[in-house]
Protein backbone atom coordinates (compact mmCIF):
# COMPACT_ATOMS: atom_id res chain seq x y z
CA UNK A 1 0.00 0.00 0.00
CA UNK A 2 1.20 3.51 -0.80
CA UNK A 3 1.24 4.96 2.72
CA UNK A 4 1.80 8.53 1.59
CA UNK A 5 -1.07 8.57 -0.86
CA UNK A 6 -3.43 6.99 1.66
CA UNK A 7 -2.44 9.44 4.40
CA UNK A 8 -3.05 12.37 2.05
CA UNK A 9 -6.44 10.98 1.11
CA UNK A 10 -7.45 10.65 4.77
CA UNK A 11 -6.26 14.15 5.62
CA UNK A 12 -8.18 15.65 2.71
CA UNK A 13 -11.30 13.77 3.73
CA UNK A 14 -11.16 14.48 7.45
CA UNK A 15 -9.85 18.05 7.44
CA UNK A 16 -11.42 19.28 4.23
CA UNK A 17 -8.14 20.79 2.97
CA UNK A 18 -6.69 21.04 -0.55
CA UNK A 19 -4.04 18.59 -1.67
CA UNK A 20 -1.63 21.46 -2.32
CA UNK A 21 -1.66 22.35 1.40
CA UNK A 22 -0.44 18.91 2.42
CA UNK A 23 3.33 19.25 2.74
CA UNK A 24 5.53 17.10 5.00
CA UNK A 25 6.24 20.01 7.34
CA UNK A 26 2.56 21.09 7.55
CA UNK A 27 1.29 21.05 11.13
CA UNK A 28 -2.20 19.65 11.54
CA UNK A 29 -3.20 22.30 14.07
CA UNK A 30 -1.24 25.35 12.90
CA UNK A 31 -1.37 24.91 9.13
CA UNK A 32 -4.32 22.63 8.39
CA UNK A 33 -6.85 24.07 10.84
CA UNK A 34 -7.40 20.95 12.94
CA UNK A 35 -8.70 21.14 16.50
CA UNK A 36 -8.29 18.46 19.17
CA UNK A 37 -11.36 16.57 17.98
CA UNK A 38 -10.13 16.62 14.38
CA UNK A 39 -6.83 15.06 15.50
CA UNK A 40 -8.70 12.23 17.24
CA UNK A 41 -10.72 11.61 14.11
CA UNK A 42 -7.63 11.73 11.93
CA UNK A 43 -5.88 9.12 14.07
CA UNK A 44 -9.01 6.95 13.97
CA UNK A 45 -8.93 7.28 10.19
CA UNK A 46 -5.32 6.03 10.12
CA UNK A 47 -6.18 3.13 12.44
CA UNK A 48 -9.07 2.08 10.30
CA UNK A 49 -7.30 2.47 6.93
CA UNK A 50 -4.18 0.57 7.96
CA UNK A 51 -5.92 -1.81 10.34
CA UNK A 52 -3.65 -0.92 13.25
CA UNK A 53 -4.01 0.45 16.74
CA UNK A 54 -2.31 3.75 17.63
CA UNK A 55 -1.89 4.30 21.39
CA UNK A 56 -2.63 7.81 22.71
CA UNK A 57 1.02 8.32 23.75
CA UNK A 58 2.06 7.74 20.13
CA UNK A 59 -0.73 9.88 18.72
CA UNK A 60 0.38 12.83 20.85
CA UNK A 61 3.75 12.86 19.03
CA UNK A 62 2.19 13.07 15.57
CA UNK A 63 1.87 16.79 14.84
CA UNK A 64 2.83 17.15 11.16
CA UNK A 65 2.03 15.33 7.95
CA UNK A 66 5.64 14.09 7.87
CA UNK A 67 5.35 12.75 11.44
CA UNK A 68 2.29 10.76 10.46
CA UNK A 69 3.85 9.23 7.36
CA UNK A 70 7.08 8.35 9.21
CA UNK A 71 5.20 6.83 12.13
CA UNK A 72 2.88 4.79 9.96
CA UNK A 73 5.68 3.49 7.74
CA UNK A 74 7.61 2.33 10.80
CA UNK A 75 4.52 0.80 12.32
CA UNK A 76 3.80 -1.09 9.11
CA UNK A 77 7.44 -2.21 8.83
CA UNK A 78 8.11 -0.32 5.63
CA UNK B 1 -42.74 50.26 34.85
CA UNK B 2 -43.96 49.47 31.38
CA UNK B 3 -42.81 46.16 29.95
CA UNK B 4 -40.45 46.30 27.01
CA UNK B 5 -42.22 45.32 23.79
CA UNK B 6 -40.98 42.52 21.54
CA UNK B 7 -41.45 42.34 17.77
CA UNK B 8 -40.54 39.88 15.02
CA UNK B 9 -38.14 41.48 12.56
CA UNK B 10 -36.77 38.49 10.64
CA UNK B 11 -37.97 35.01 9.71
CA UNK B 12 -36.42 31.94 8.09
CA UNK B 13 -37.79 28.44 7.43
CA UNK B 14 -36.90 25.11 5.89
CA UNK B 15 -40.06 23.01 5.56
CA UNK B 16 -41.57 20.12 3.59
CA UNK B 17 -43.58 22.64 1.56
CA UNK B 18 -40.88 25.23 0.92
CA UNK B 19 -37.21 25.88 1.58
CA UNK B 20 -37.56 29.60 2.18
CA UNK B 21 -40.20 31.96 3.52
CA UNK B 22 -41.70 32.88 0.16
CA UNK B 23 -42.09 29.27 -1.01
CA UNK B 24 -43.45 28.31 2.40
CA UNK B 25 -46.07 31.06 2.44
CA UNK B 26 -47.13 30.39 -1.16
CA UNK B 27 -47.42 26.74 -0.18
CA UNK B 28 -49.52 27.52 2.89
CA UNK B 29 -52.06 29.68 1.13
CA UNK B 30 -52.33 27.42 -1.90
CA UNK B 31 -52.79 24.29 0.23
CA UNK B 32 -49.56 22.56 -0.85
CA UNK B 33 -49.26 19.01 0.43
CA UNK B 34 -45.83 18.03 1.82
CA UNK B 35 -46.46 14.27 2.09
CA UNK B 36 -44.74 11.54 0.09
CA UNK B 37 -42.98 8.19 0.41
CA UNK B 38 -40.03 8.14 2.83
CA UNK B 39 -36.83 8.30 0.76
CA UNK B 40 -34.31 8.51 3.60
CA UNK B 41 -34.23 4.80 4.46
CA UNK B 42 -35.66 1.45 3.43
CA UNK B 43 -39.16 1.27 4.90
CA UNK B 44 -39.81 -2.38 3.99
CA UNK B 45 -40.42 -3.56 7.55
CA UNK B 46 -42.00 -0.34 8.80
CA UNK B 47 -45.70 0.10 9.48
CA UNK B 48 -45.60 3.71 8.20
CA UNK B 49 -43.82 4.27 4.88
CA UNK B 50 -44.46 7.96 4.27
CA UNK B 51 -43.75 11.35 5.80
CA UNK B 52 -43.43 15.02 4.90
CA UNK B 53 -39.79 15.28 3.86
CA UNK B 54 -37.86 18.43 3.02
CA UNK B 55 -37.12 18.42 -0.72
CA UNK B 56 -33.96 19.48 -2.60
CA UNK B 57 -32.25 21.04 0.39
CA UNK B 58 -28.61 22.01 -0.24
CA UNK B 59 -26.87 22.71 3.06
CA UNK B 60 -23.68 23.80 1.31
CA UNK B 61 -25.37 27.09 0.41
CA UNK B 62 -25.28 27.96 4.10
CA UNK B 63 -22.45 25.94 5.65
CA UNK B 64 -18.81 25.24 4.84
CA UNK B 65 -18.41 21.68 3.51
CA UNK B 66 -15.95 20.66 6.23
CA UNK B 67 -18.24 21.99 8.95
CA UNK B 68 -21.25 20.23 7.42
CA UNK B 69 -19.75 16.81 8.15
CA UNK B 70 -19.46 17.71 11.83
CA UNK B 71 -23.13 18.48 12.19
CA UNK B 72 -26.30 16.44 12.27
CA UNK B 73 -28.80 17.52 9.64
CA UNK B 74 -31.02 19.06 12.31
CA UNK B 75 -28.20 21.60 12.75
CA UNK B 76 -28.01 22.14 8.97
CA UNK B 77 -31.67 23.15 9.07
CA UNK B 78 -30.99 25.42 12.05
CA UNK B 79 -28.14 27.25 10.35
CA UNK B 80 -30.09 27.58 7.11
CA UNK B 81 -33.06 29.09 8.93
CA UNK B 82 -30.74 31.41 10.86
CA UNK B 83 -28.99 32.64 7.71
CA UNK B 84 -32.31 33.37 6.03
CA UNK B 85 -33.77 35.11 9.08
CA UNK B 86 -30.66 37.24 9.58
CA UNK B 87 -30.70 38.35 5.96
CA UNK B 88 -34.42 39.04 6.18
CA UNK B 89 -33.95 41.14 9.32
CA UNK B 90 -31.29 43.31 7.60
CA UNK B 91 -29.48 43.48 10.94
CA UNK B 92 -25.93 44.75 10.64
CA UNK B 93 -24.06 42.63 13.18
CA UNK B 94 -21.17 45.10 13.22
CA UNK B 95 -23.49 47.80 14.53
CA UNK B 96 -25.24 46.01 17.39
CA UNK B 97 -24.15 45.08 20.91
CA UNK B 98 -23.48 41.36 20.42
CA UNK B 99 -23.50 40.78 24.18
CA UNK B 100 -27.20 41.67 24.13
CA UNK B 101 -27.94 39.37 21.17
CA UNK B 102 -28.61 35.74 22.04
CA UNK B 103 -29.98 32.43 20.89
CA UNK B 104 -32.65 30.17 22.37
CA UNK B 105 -33.13 27.41 19.84
CA UNK B 106 -34.39 23.90 20.51
CA UNK B 107 -34.81 20.47 19.07
CA UNK B 108 -37.19 17.85 20.41
CA UNK B 109 -34.94 14.88 19.71
CA UNK B 110 -31.62 16.32 18.54
CA UNK B 111 -29.25 14.29 16.39
CA UNK B 112 -30.95 10.92 16.41
CA UNK B 113 -29.60 10.02 12.94
CA UNK B 114 -26.10 10.67 14.27
CA UNK B 115 -26.88 8.49 17.28
CA UNK B 116 -28.03 5.65 15.03
CA UNK B 117 -25.01 5.94 12.71
CA UNK B 118 -22.54 5.99 15.57
CA UNK B 119 -24.26 3.15 17.37
CA UNK B 120 -23.80 1.09 14.22
CA UNK B 121 -20.08 1.99 14.25
CA UNK B 122 -19.91 0.92 17.88
CA UNK B 123 -21.66 -2.40 17.25
CA UNK B 124 -19.35 -3.14 14.33
CA UNK B 125 -16.03 -1.99 15.76
CA UNK B 126 -16.37 -1.38 19.47
CA UNK B 127 -16.04 1.84 21.45
CA UNK B 128 -12.85 2.96 19.70
CA UNK B 129 -14.83 3.43 16.50
CA UNK B 130 -17.10 6.10 18.02
CA UNK B 131 -16.37 9.47 16.39
CA UNK B 132 -15.03 12.29 18.56
CA UNK B 133 -17.75 14.39 16.96
CA UNK B 134 -20.51 12.03 18.06
CA UNK B 135 -21.47 13.90 21.23
CA UNK B 136 -21.23 17.46 19.87
CA UNK B 137 -23.22 16.41 16.79
CA UNK B 138 -25.95 14.61 18.66
CA UNK B 139 -26.82 16.82 21.62
CA UNK B 140 -30.00 18.86 21.11
CA UNK B 141 -28.49 22.15 22.27
CA UNK B 142 -25.67 22.23 19.72
CA UNK B 143 -27.70 24.12 17.09
CA UNK B 144 -28.03 27.03 19.53
CA UNK B 145 -24.28 26.90 20.06
CA UNK B 146 -23.51 26.69 16.33
CA UNK B 147 -25.73 29.68 15.50
CA UNK B 148 -23.95 31.78 18.15
CA UNK B 149 -20.51 30.69 16.92
CA UNK B 150 -21.35 31.54 13.33
CA UNK B 151 -22.60 35.05 14.07
CA UNK B 152 -20.74 35.93 17.28
CA UNK B 153 -23.92 36.27 19.33
CA UNK B 154 -22.76 36.48 22.95
CA UNK B 155 -26.02 36.99 24.83
CA UNK B 156 -28.12 34.26 26.50
CA UNK B 157 -27.53 30.95 24.74
CA UNK B 158 -29.28 27.67 25.31
CA UNK B 159 -31.77 25.15 24.03
CA UNK B 160 -35.24 24.19 25.21
CA UNK B 161 -36.55 20.61 25.06
CA UNK B 162 -40.26 19.91 25.47
CA UNK B 163 -41.07 17.47 22.65
CA UNK B 164 -43.57 19.02 20.24
CA UNK B 165 -43.71 22.27 22.25
CA UNK B 166 -39.91 22.74 22.12
CA UNK B 167 -39.61 25.73 19.85
CA UNK B 168 -42.63 27.53 21.29
CA UNK B 169 -40.87 27.33 24.65
CA UNK B 170 -37.75 28.68 22.94
CA UNK B 171 -39.68 31.65 21.56
CA UNK B 172 -41.42 32.18 24.90
CA UNK B 173 -38.09 32.28 26.72
CA UNK B 174 -36.58 34.61 24.13
CA UNK B 175 -39.60 36.91 24.48
CA UNK B 176 -39.23 36.96 28.27
CA UNK B 177 -35.47 37.59 28.07
CA UNK B 178 -36.00 40.64 25.87
CA UNK B 179 -38.95 41.86 27.90
CA UNK B 180 -36.92 41.80 31.13
CA UNK B 181 -33.87 43.42 29.54
CA UNK B 182 -31.48 40.47 29.41
CA UNK B 183 -31.17 40.90 25.65
CA UNK B 184 -32.25 43.26 22.85
CA UNK B 185 -32.22 40.68 20.08
CA UNK B 186 -32.86 36.94 20.20
CA UNK B 187 -32.54 34.32 17.48
CA UNK B 188 -35.17 31.81 18.44
CA UNK B 189 -36.93 28.73 17.14
CA UNK B 190 -36.18 25.08 16.56
CA UNK B 191 -35.28 22.38 14.08
CA UNK B 192 -35.73 18.65 13.75
CA UNK B 193 -34.44 15.75 11.64
CA UNK B 194 -36.63 12.92 12.90
CA UNK B 195 -37.37 10.84 9.80
CA UNK B 196 -34.96 8.06 10.80
CA UNK B 197 -35.50 4.33 11.36
CA UNK B 198 -35.46 4.46 15.18
CA UNK B 199 -37.64 7.55 15.35
CA UNK B 200 -40.28 6.40 12.85
CA UNK B 201 -40.21 2.91 14.38
CA UNK B 202 -40.58 4.32 17.88
CA UNK B 203 -43.49 6.60 17.02
CA UNK B 204 -45.09 3.66 15.21
CA UNK B 205 -44.74 1.52 18.31
CA UNK B 206 -46.41 4.29 20.31
CA UNK B 207 -49.26 4.16 17.74
CA UNK B 208 -48.86 7.89 17.13
CA UNK B 209 -48.34 7.93 13.34
CA UNK B 210 -50.89 7.60 10.57
CA UNK B 211 -50.52 4.30 8.74
CA UNK B 212 -52.45 5.29 5.60
CA UNK B 213 -49.73 4.16 3.20
CA UNK B 214 -52.22 3.78 0.38
CA UNK B 215 -53.72 7.22 1.02
CA UNK B 216 -50.62 9.09 2.17
CA UNK B 217 -51.58 12.39 0.54
CA UNK B 218 -54.79 12.44 2.61
CA UNK B 219 -53.26 11.13 5.84
CA UNK B 220 -52.60 14.43 7.63
CA UNK B 221 -56.23 15.45 8.18
CA UNK B 222 -56.56 17.38 11.44
CA UNK B 223 -60.06 17.53 12.92
CA UNK B 224 -61.46 15.12 10.28
CA UNK B 225 -63.61 12.20 11.40
CA UNK B 226 -61.18 9.75 9.77
CA UNK B 227 -58.01 11.21 11.30
CA UNK B 228 -55.77 8.39 12.44
CA UNK B 229 -52.46 9.73 13.67
CA UNK B 230 -49.92 12.38 12.75
CA UNK B 231 -47.66 12.49 9.72
CA UNK B 232 -44.04 13.15 10.56
CA UNK B 233 -42.38 16.24 9.11
CA UNK B 234 -38.90 17.74 9.35
CA UNK B 235 -37.20 21.10 8.98
CA UNK B 236 -36.59 24.22 10.99
CA UNK B 237 -37.77 27.72 11.70
CA UNK B 238 -36.15 30.77 13.23
CA UNK B 239 -37.55 34.15 14.20
CA UNK B 240 -35.46 37.18 15.01
CA UNK B 241 -37.12 38.78 18.03
CA UNK B 242 -36.18 42.35 18.79
CA UNK B 243 -36.97 44.96 21.41
CA UNK B 244 -39.35 47.46 19.82
CA UNK B 245 -37.27 50.65 20.23
CA UNK B 246 -34.19 48.84 18.92
CA UNK B 247 -36.16 47.77 15.86
CA UNK B 248 -37.69 51.19 15.26
CA UNK B 249 -34.35 52.96 15.65
CA UNK B 250 -32.88 51.03 12.76
CA UNK B 251 -36.02 51.21 10.64
CA UNK B 252 -36.63 47.46 10.68
CA UNK B 253 -39.63 45.89 9.00
CA UNK B 254 -41.93 44.34 11.58
CA UNK B 255 -44.00 41.21 10.93
CA UNK B 256 -45.94 41.14 14.18
CA UNK B 257 -45.61 41.72 17.90
CA UNK B 258 -45.54 39.01 20.55
CA UNK B 259 -47.69 40.18 23.44
CA UNK B 260 -48.15 37.17 25.71
CA UNK B 261 -47.09 33.63 26.45
CA UNK B 262 -48.87 30.92 28.41
CA UNK B 263 -46.86 27.94 29.66
CA UNK B 264 -48.49 25.13 31.63
CA UNK B 265 -48.05 21.48 32.58
CA UNK B 266 -50.75 18.80 32.41
CA UNK B 267 -49.38 16.77 35.35
CA UNK B 268 -51.41 13.92 33.92
CA UNK B 269 -49.87 11.38 31.49
CA UNK B 270 -46.67 10.95 29.45
CA UNK B 271 -48.39 11.04 26.05
CA UNK B 272 -52.15 11.61 26.44
CA UNK B 273 -53.80 14.99 27.07
CA UNK B 274 -56.05 15.30 30.12
CA UNK B 275 -59.83 15.26 29.65
CA UNK B 276 -61.09 18.55 28.22
CA UNK B 277 -57.56 19.64 27.37
CA UNK B 278 -57.34 21.15 30.82
CA UNK B 279 -53.67 22.09 30.45
CA UNK B 280 -54.33 23.71 27.06
CA UNK B 281 -57.21 25.71 28.55
CA UNK B 282 -54.85 27.17 31.11
CA UNK B 283 -52.04 27.85 28.60
CA UNK B 284 -54.35 29.84 26.32
CA UNK B 285 -55.89 31.71 29.28
CA UNK B 286 -52.44 32.48 30.63
CA UNK B 287 -51.28 33.91 27.29
CA UNK B 288 -54.33 36.21 27.27
CA UNK B 289 -53.77 37.21 30.90
CA UNK B 290 -50.08 37.87 30.22
CA UNK B 291 -51.06 40.29 27.45
CA UNK B 292 -53.92 41.76 29.46
CA UNK B 293 -56.50 41.23 26.73
CA UNK B 294 -59.98 39.79 26.53
CA UNK B 295 -60.52 36.44 24.73
CA UNK B 296 -62.84 38.13 22.24
CA UNK B 297 -59.94 40.00 20.60
CA UNK B 298 -58.53 36.78 19.13
CA UNK B 299 -59.26 36.31 15.42
CA UNK B 300 -57.18 33.24 14.58
CA UNK B 301 -55.77 30.16 16.30
CA UNK B 302 -52.98 28.24 14.60
CA UNK B 303 -53.88 24.99 16.32
CA UNK B 304 -51.56 22.25 17.48
CA UNK B 305 -53.97 20.13 15.36
CA UNK B 306 -51.88 17.00 14.96
CA UNK B 307 -54.49 14.81 13.23
CA UNK B 308 -54.54 12.43 16.18
CA UNK B 309 -57.82 11.33 17.75
CA UNK B 310 -57.07 12.74 21.20
CA UNK B 311 -55.31 16.01 20.40
CA UNK B 312 -57.85 17.37 17.97
CA UNK B 313 -60.81 16.54 20.19
CA UNK B 314 -59.27 17.91 23.37
CA UNK B 315 -57.86 21.03 21.72
CA UNK B 316 -61.33 21.78 20.34
CA UNK B 317 -62.92 21.35 23.77
CA UNK B 318 -60.18 23.55 25.26
CA UNK B 319 -60.77 26.34 22.72
CA UNK B 320 -64.48 26.26 23.51
CA UNK B 321 -63.76 26.42 27.26
CA UNK B 322 -61.54 29.47 26.85
CA UNK B 323 -63.52 31.40 24.26
CA UNK B 324 -67.14 30.42 24.84
CA UNK B 325 -69.37 31.75 22.05
CA UNK B 326 -66.43 33.59 20.53
CA UNK B 327 -64.90 30.16 19.69
CA UNK B 328 -67.37 29.96 16.80
CA UNK B 329 -66.43 33.41 15.48
CA UNK B 330 -62.67 33.00 15.29
CA UNK B 331 -60.83 31.05 12.60
CA UNK B 332 -58.89 27.91 13.50
CA UNK B 333 -56.56 25.99 11.22
CA UNK B 334 -53.84 23.38 11.40
CA UNK B 335 -50.97 23.98 9.01
CA UNK B 336 -49.74 20.48 9.95
CA UNK B 337 -52.25 19.28 7.35
CA UNK B 338 -49.71 20.56 4.80
CA UNK B 339 -46.30 20.46 6.53
CA UNK B 340 -46.79 17.36 8.63
CA UNK B 341 -45.72 17.50 12.25
CA UNK B 342 -42.23 18.95 12.62
CA UNK B 343 -42.10 17.91 16.31
CA UNK B 344 -39.63 20.23 18.06
CA UNK B 345 -39.59 22.58 15.06
CA UNK B 346 -43.39 22.82 14.86
CA UNK B 347 -43.72 25.82 17.18
CA UNK B 348 -41.17 27.87 15.25
CA UNK B 349 -42.54 27.08 11.80
CA UNK B 350 -46.07 27.73 13.04
CA UNK B 351 -44.99 31.00 14.67
CA UNK B 352 -43.78 32.06 11.22
CA UNK B 353 -47.06 30.91 9.68
CA UNK B 354 -49.03 32.85 12.29
CA UNK B 355 -46.98 36.03 11.87
CA UNK B 356 -47.40 35.85 8.09
CA UNK B 357 -51.14 35.23 8.48
CA UNK B 358 -51.39 38.42 10.51
CA UNK B 359 -49.16 40.42 8.17
CA UNK B 360 -51.03 39.28 5.02
CA UNK B 361 -54.55 39.07 6.51
CA UNK B 362 -54.94 35.49 5.25
CA UNK B 363 -55.78 32.37 7.27
CA UNK B 364 -53.97 29.31 5.85
CA UNK B 365 -56.27 26.30 5.44
CA UNK B 366 -56.61 22.88 7.02
CA UNK B 367 -56.32 20.73 3.91
CA UNK B 368 -57.75 17.19 3.74
CA UNK B 369 -60.56 18.14 6.12
CA UNK B 370 -63.56 16.47 4.45
CA UNK B 371 -65.91 16.00 7.37
CA UNK B 372 -65.15 17.08 10.94
CA UNK B 373 -65.25 14.39 13.61
CA UNK B 374 -67.95 14.15 16.22
CA UNK B 375 -67.98 17.15 18.54
CA UNK B 376 -65.60 19.06 16.30
CA UNK B 377 -67.73 22.03 15.31
CA UNK B 378 -65.39 25.02 15.07
CA UNK B 379 -64.46 26.90 11.90
CA UNK B 380 -61.32 24.96 10.96
CA UNK B 381 -60.81 26.76 7.63
CA UNK B 382 -61.22 23.58 5.56
CA UNK B 383 -59.44 23.13 2.21
CA UNK B 384 -58.87 26.73 1.14
CA UNK B 385 -57.25 29.82 2.63
CA UNK B 386 -59.54 32.60 3.78
CA UNK B 387 -59.01 36.37 3.66
CA UNK B 388 -59.49 37.77 7.14
CA UNK B 389 -58.24 40.74 9.12
CA UNK B 390 -56.28 39.30 12.05
CA UNK B 391 -55.48 41.56 14.97
CA UNK B 392 -54.60 38.89 17.50
CA UNK B 393 -53.66 35.25 16.91
CA UNK B 394 -52.63 32.36 19.15
CA UNK B 395 -50.25 29.57 18.21
CA UNK B 396 -50.69 26.43 20.33
CA UNK B 397 -48.21 23.61 20.82
CA UNK B 398 -48.45 20.70 23.21
CA UNK B 399 -45.72 18.13 23.85
CA UNK B 400 -45.38 14.58 25.14
CA UNK B 401 -44.81 14.95 28.86
CA UNK B 402 -47.74 17.33 29.19
CA UNK B 403 -45.90 20.53 28.17
CA UNK B 404 -48.24 23.22 26.83
CA UNK B 405 -47.22 26.52 25.25
CA UNK B 406 -49.52 29.14 23.77
CA UNK B 407 -48.08 32.26 22.20
CA UNK B 408 -50.19 35.35 21.54
CA UNK B 409 -49.24 37.45 18.52
CA UNK B 410 -50.62 40.88 17.63
CA UNK B 411 -50.72 42.92 14.45
CA UNK B 412 -48.04 45.57 14.88
CA UNK B 413 -49.17 49.09 15.65
CA UNK B 414 -46.95 51.75 17.18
Amino acid sequence: MDVEAKVKEIIIDKLGVEESQIKPEASFTNDLGADSLDIVELVMGFESAFNISIPDEDAEKISTVGDAIKYLKEKLGQ
Amino acid sequence: MNKRRVVITGIGVITPIGNNVQEFWEGLISGRNGAGPITKFDTTNFVTKFACEVKNFDASIYIDKKEMKRMDIYTHYALAAAAMALEDSQLDLSKINLELAGVVFGSGIGGIQTFEDQHTQFMQGGPKRISPFFVPMMIPDIAAGQISIKYGLKGPNYSTVSACATSSHAIADAFILIQRGSADIMFSGGSEYPITPMSVGGFNSARALSTWNDRMMEASRPFDKDRNGFVMGEGGGLVVLEELEHALNRGAKIYAEIVGVGLTGDAYHITAPPPGGEGAVRSMKEALRDAGVDPTVVDYINAHGTSTELNDLNETIAIKSVFGDHAYKLAVSSTKSMTGHLLGAAGAVEAVATALAIKNSIVPPTINLDEPGEGLDLNYTPKVAVKKEINYAISNTFGFGGHNASILFKKFEE
